[in-house]
């Protein structure tokens, strides 16, 4: 300690470092006490049959609170990189959620169409008009014969989801 | 411990401890108004007793609501409108007033710029004012939720969702701020305290900062006269009221608040008794349903303007998405009020009529927020998502020429 530093000056920096050490902490805490909850997080699974879906119109199925739709295709409709493929049939997996500020599109014979902004999705749920950013965002999901289960990463998820960002 | 004398009324002795007649000059008898001010002043008090009514009106209100996404929709639509004995008097004026609450805040701001009251010396006022009107806002949108109807529920999935478009950071603060994948319980009890504890909180210690900003540069006039105030008050003190410019708070201002409170009030009342729907969305009056939208979501009128501001940009320009252009433009449109005192390069503080460049700039300012609104509440589809797109270009032009046109003026001037 040098001489100009008197026992006053000492004290305060000891308790400035006190005092940041304990303010970090709360924030810590603060910013934790926001996350999910743990109860939350665990019931953030569902499954799903897929053998019952009628081609052209999709079901849509509850997952973490989210519409999540199923569209199994027909055979006019385009083939594209983020169908899954499960014997032969080509399957439409999407959050039912519009990606400009999260309103529910309603399924109108071909596309998506969103009620809020007038954003329209195709049957590949790629954004085709309005102010959408992107297409609709595929959830989570793995696959046990033809059940799939959303909220798991499973092969086919990370396939197609490795074929969206490329 | 000071000296205290035996007191001789009550007023004394609460005068020896907390020195009530000083407090009585600072705050009320010797706080000096221009007398040169006109009713577009009183807006202050109408706010004051409006935030009054909020607060006396929620407490009742939160008695009977439950914060619960199971419960919230019948608290509010059944045990406060049908059992709870003047339920509906709570709710009726708790809604009205958090409408008209905005109606007066945007008349005591325009008021603000026409007159020039947020320039040189004033600026704390401004910037108090402006981050009041923030928190008013996020009091509005947290308390318009908690009703737990369609409305409700899908303002606050796009109002949350708008957070998703920061850079990096933005989907998982989304999750953060919902406390859950979707707008549910934990964002109902989290915006619930929200309203009815932290935001009103700082809203109190907001408006008596902004009450102290006002005591050294002091209120405005309507020609912007610059005033001794001292010297003023010296003359009013001395006897001599006819000839000094200003006059006491107390009791000689505030019966002209008064006057304007009372029709203010007969205004709000016709609105809480015979026009309450005006505040009440019918679609607010389905339960909320995290699987059906609705087929057209708008915020509540004061907020239609920003809102136009952020869908006004409906197409990509070059590598920009229209959505993030949407997203700066409206986070431009809500920032860009505070920095009003600096964007006006004006070195004189005048009334808007005294600058005619920046009087044509405060009334296209005026149409252009008018058209915002009236475009905000209707569909956005073929001529009205140009409307929207030209009065949201209108509105940042205006704020980006606003320095040169301030300037304008000061040369005319010969300044």
């Amino acid at each position: 300690m040098s001489n100009e530093t008197n026992r006053r000056d000492f004290l305060g920096y000891t308790f400035a470092a006190v005092a940041a050490v304990g303010g970090a902490a709360s924030l810590v805490g603060m910013k934790k006490a926001w996350d999910p909850l743990p109860s939350v997080l665990s019931s953030g699974f569902t499954e799903f049959d897929l053998s019952a879906v009628k081609a052209g119109h999709p079901s849509t199925i509850m997952w973490r609170g989210k519409p999540v739709f199923i569209l199994k295709k027909t055979a006019d409709m385009q083939p594209n990189k983020r169908d899954l493929i499960i014997n032969g049939d080509r399957y439409t997996i999407a959050i039912g959620l519009c990606t400009h500020l999260g309103c529910i599109p309603a399924w109108k014979k071909t596309k998506w169409k969103c009620p809020c902004h007038g954003g329209e999705f195709n049957a590949s749920g790629e954004e085709i008009f309005g102010p959408p950013p992107r297409p609709l965002d595929l959830p989570p999901f793995s696959i046990s014969g033809t059940k799939i289960v959303l909220g798991e990463e499973g092969p086919e998820y990370k396939k197609i989801a490795a074929a969206m960002k490329a | 411990m000071a000296k205290f004398t035996k007191a001789n009324s009550v007023g004394e002795w609460l005068d020896q401890r907390l020195n009530t007649t000083t407090l009585n000059k600072v705050l009320m008898t010797e706080y000096w108004i221009p007398k040169d001010i006109n009713f577009l002043w009183a807006m202050g008090v109408l706010l004051a007793t409006t935030f009054g009514i909020l607060v006396i009106s929620g407490i009742f209100l939160m008695m009977y609501y439950k914060p619960d996404v199971n419960l919230a929709f019948d608290s509010v639509n059944y045990t406060i409108m049908q059992e709870v004995a003047y339920g509906w008097l709570f709710r009726h004026m708790h809604g009205v007033a958090a409408s008209v609450v905005f109606l007066i805040i945007y008349i005591h701001m325009f008021t603000g710029i026409y007159y020039g009251s947020y320039k040189q010396g004033r600026e704390m006022i401004w910037i108090s004012g402006m981050l009041l009107f923030v928190v008013f806002s996020a009091a509005g949108f947290s308390g318009y939720m908690l009703p737990w109807g369609q409305m409700s529920y899908w303002a606050a999935m796009v109002i949350t969702n708008l957070f998703g478009g920061i850079p990096f950071i933005g989907p998982d603060l989304v999750v953060w701020i919902r406390g859950d994948f979707n707008v549910a319980d934990a964002t109902l009890t989290r915006f619930f305290m929200l309203h009815v504890f932290l935001l009103p909180i700082v809203i109190m210690g907001l408006i008596a900062f902004h009450f102290y900003t006002l005591r050294i540069p002091h209120v405005n006039n309507q020609d912007s006269e610059e005033l001794d105030f001292d010297a003023e008050a010296e003359k009013y003190l001395s006897g001599n009221k006819k000839e000094s410019k200003v006059i006491p708070f107390w009791p000689i201002f505030i019966s002209k608040d008064l006057a304007v409170l009372g029709i203010f009030l007969l205004f709000y009342f016709y609105l809480v008794f015979f026009h309450y729907e005006f505040a009440m969305d019918p679609v607010n009056f389905d339960p909320a349903d995290n699987m059906a939208t609705p087929a057209h979501i708008y915020p509540e009128w004061y907020f239609l303007w920003s809102y136009e501001v952020l869908r006004g940009f409906f197409f990509d320009i070059g590598p920009m998405k229209a959505f993030d252009i949407g997203l700066a433009a409206f986070g431009f449109a809500n920032a860009i009020f505070l920095f009003l005192p600096f964007l006006d390069r004006d070195t004189k503080i005048l009334p808007a009529h005294k600058r005619p460049a920046f009087f044509v700039w405060f009334w296209i300012l005026m149409a252009d927020l008018i058209v915002l609104t009236i475009w905000g509440k209707l569909p956005p589809t073929g001529a009205n998502a140009w409307v929207g797109f030209v009065a949201a270009t209108l509105f940042i032009v205006l704020f980006i020429l606003l320095p040169v046109i301030s300037k304008i003026d000061a040369k005319k001037r010969g300044a």
